[in-house]
């Protein structure tokens, strides 16, 4: 029997999300970050592969992908931080019975703009997106993608064919972005209705053609604050794109390798992003056994690592993509989990780190929650350090 | 008119409002196991998507037995139930 330990958050605290192949964990912590409490395991059993907070219209909702291996994925949802949970009496997210396709996972959840607060976006494999207008009650696949001419020829990578990223514009309603493995960036600027791939100049190692229309294994897009750029780590490649996604710039200048999975942006500096590389994609590792966080403060022309408190002899560990993160706060903090269990924060912007937890199952996606975001409060001291 | 019993796996109990077992009555025979199933989901319709895939496959995952024969070896969901069988839904033994 599985003895779980749950422990209300206060306002003012921090809650990391962590989502595992058994189960997500909720990590609570006052704002200073420096102890956490560990609670859960939720959804005992379950991979839990996207966990999302919808602070909207005075929600504190947690959405969470509950996968089991024997009775299909689900999306369930929490309003007491994972007291209880709302599980749907029939599966939630469904391909239509004529699109030929099944469910096997659900990668991503993302809440939708502010002014559109009970549009809620799922991602899925095999390789699609869903929506929902109603808070999450029904859902529905987007036709444009799922009908894309383009889909026939996207093909699985090593976790499946998956539409694993997510991203809103803040400014252009109609305009959102999606990555996947592997087909590459596809952006609509017609609400969902049409799709265009965006993937000129993000490279094809695994391709005879190297920079083809489509086809990139795109493993992570973020969006710093202000909405103007993207940045996206590649199946490798460290890239930065200023037009929307219409081009991509190289800027894996500083790291030492472009590979890896990982990306998470500053939450009010629009020029700092974080990373961590990994060798290769034959061995999925920290480059010479050292856990490094990589840090552009310069919008990717330069890369500083951060290593003060990880371990840096002999790590085998492995970051995921959905797997690290940051919070609202200032100084911000970052964190990410590895497959290994274990789950690493800073407090400092990446100056330094502490091992939060080390043997959680493997860690697939970490979300910071400030407790005050639904409450509307201040999350920032008003001189928004760059640290 | 065929009766058939359903063995319900724990996990999915509580669709079934805690029951292990069901028995269902059906108006014909010989009856398809997927004729019976489509009986149980009538009673526990939620049950319906946890068994099979949207495309109304069993899942990858799950094994159902009619007596003692799988359904993956006797002809899928065309296979043929009998009076009096008793149908086990059950997980497969994977896991990680």
């Amino acid at each position: 029997m599985v003895t779980r330990r749950s422990v209300a958050a206060k306002g003012g605290d921090v809650v990391l999300l962590v989502g595992t192949l058994k189960g997500a964990f909720f990590l609570r912590a006052p704002a200073t970050r420096t102890a956490w409490a560990v609670e859960g395991p939720y959804l005992p059993g379950r991979a839990v592969y996207a966990l999302a907070h919808d602070g909207r219209e005075g929600r504190q909702r947690i959405w969470a992908s509950a996968a089991s291996m024997h009775w299909g994925a689900v999306l369930v949802s929490t309003d007491d931080w994972g007291r209880t949970w709302t599980e749907p009496p029939e599966a939630n997210v469904k391909f239509p019975v004529e699109s030929g396709l099944a469910l096997k996972q659900i990668w991503q959840i993302t809440p939708g703009r502010a002014d559109e607060p009970d549009t809620l976006y799922c991602g899925v494999e095999p390789a699609a997106l869903f929506r929902s207008t109603d808070g999450g009650k029904a859902w529905t696949v987007v036709r444009g993608l799922l009908d894309h001419p383009h889909r026939p020829r996207w093909t699985p990578g090593g976790g499946g064919l998956c539409l694993h990223t997510i991203v809103t514009d803040p400014v252009r309603a109609d305009r959102m972005w999606v990555a996947i493995s592997t087909g590459g960036v596809y952006r609509t600027d017609d609400g969902g209705r049409t799709w265009a791939a965006r993937n000129v100049g993000i490279r094809a190692e695994f391709l005879p053609e190297k920079y083809p229309e489509f086809g990139q294994c795109v493993h992570k897009i973020v969006q710093p604050p202000r909405g103007k750029t993207l940045f996206l780590q590649n199946h490798w490649g460290l890239y930065r794109s200023d037009d929307g996604g219409d081009s991509w710039q190289d800027v894996a200048r500083g790291v030492p390798s472009d590979f890896g999975f990982a990306m998470a942006a500053h939450p009010h500096d629009p020029d700092t992003v974080y990373v961590l590389p990994l060798e290769s994609d034959q061995f999925r590792c920290p480059p010479e056994g050292k856990l490094r966080v990589y840090r552009t403060r310069s919008g990717g022309r330069t890369w500083e690592p951060l290593s003060r408190g990880l371990p840096q002899q002999r790590v085998y560990e492995t970051v995921l993509r959905d797997a690290m993160t940051t919070d609202a706060l200032d100084p911000v903090g970052v964190y990410f989990g590895t497959r290994n269990g274990k789950l690493f924060a800073s407090n400092d912007g990446g100056g330094s780190w502490r091992l939060t937890v080390d043997s959680l199952p493997p860690v697939v996606c970490v979300r910071a929650v400030g407790t005050d975001d639904a409450r509307g409060r201040r999350k920032t001291s008003p001189r928004s350090a760059r640290r | 008119m065929t009766r058939v019993a359903f063995r319900i796996p724990a996990a999915l109990q509580p669709l079934a409002e805690g029951r292990r077992r069901l028995d269902v009555e059906l108006p014909r025979s010989p009856l398809s196991l997927g004729e019976a199933l489509d009986a149980l989901w009538v009673v526990c319709p939620a049950m319906r998507d946890r068994v099979l895939t949207e495309q109304g496959d069993v899942r990858p995952h799950v094994n159902v037995f009619v007596g003692t024969d799988s359904s993956r070896w006797g002809g899928g969901l065309a296979m043929e139930v009998p009076d009096g069988a008793e149908i086990s839904i059950l997980p497969a033994v994977s896991g990680g």
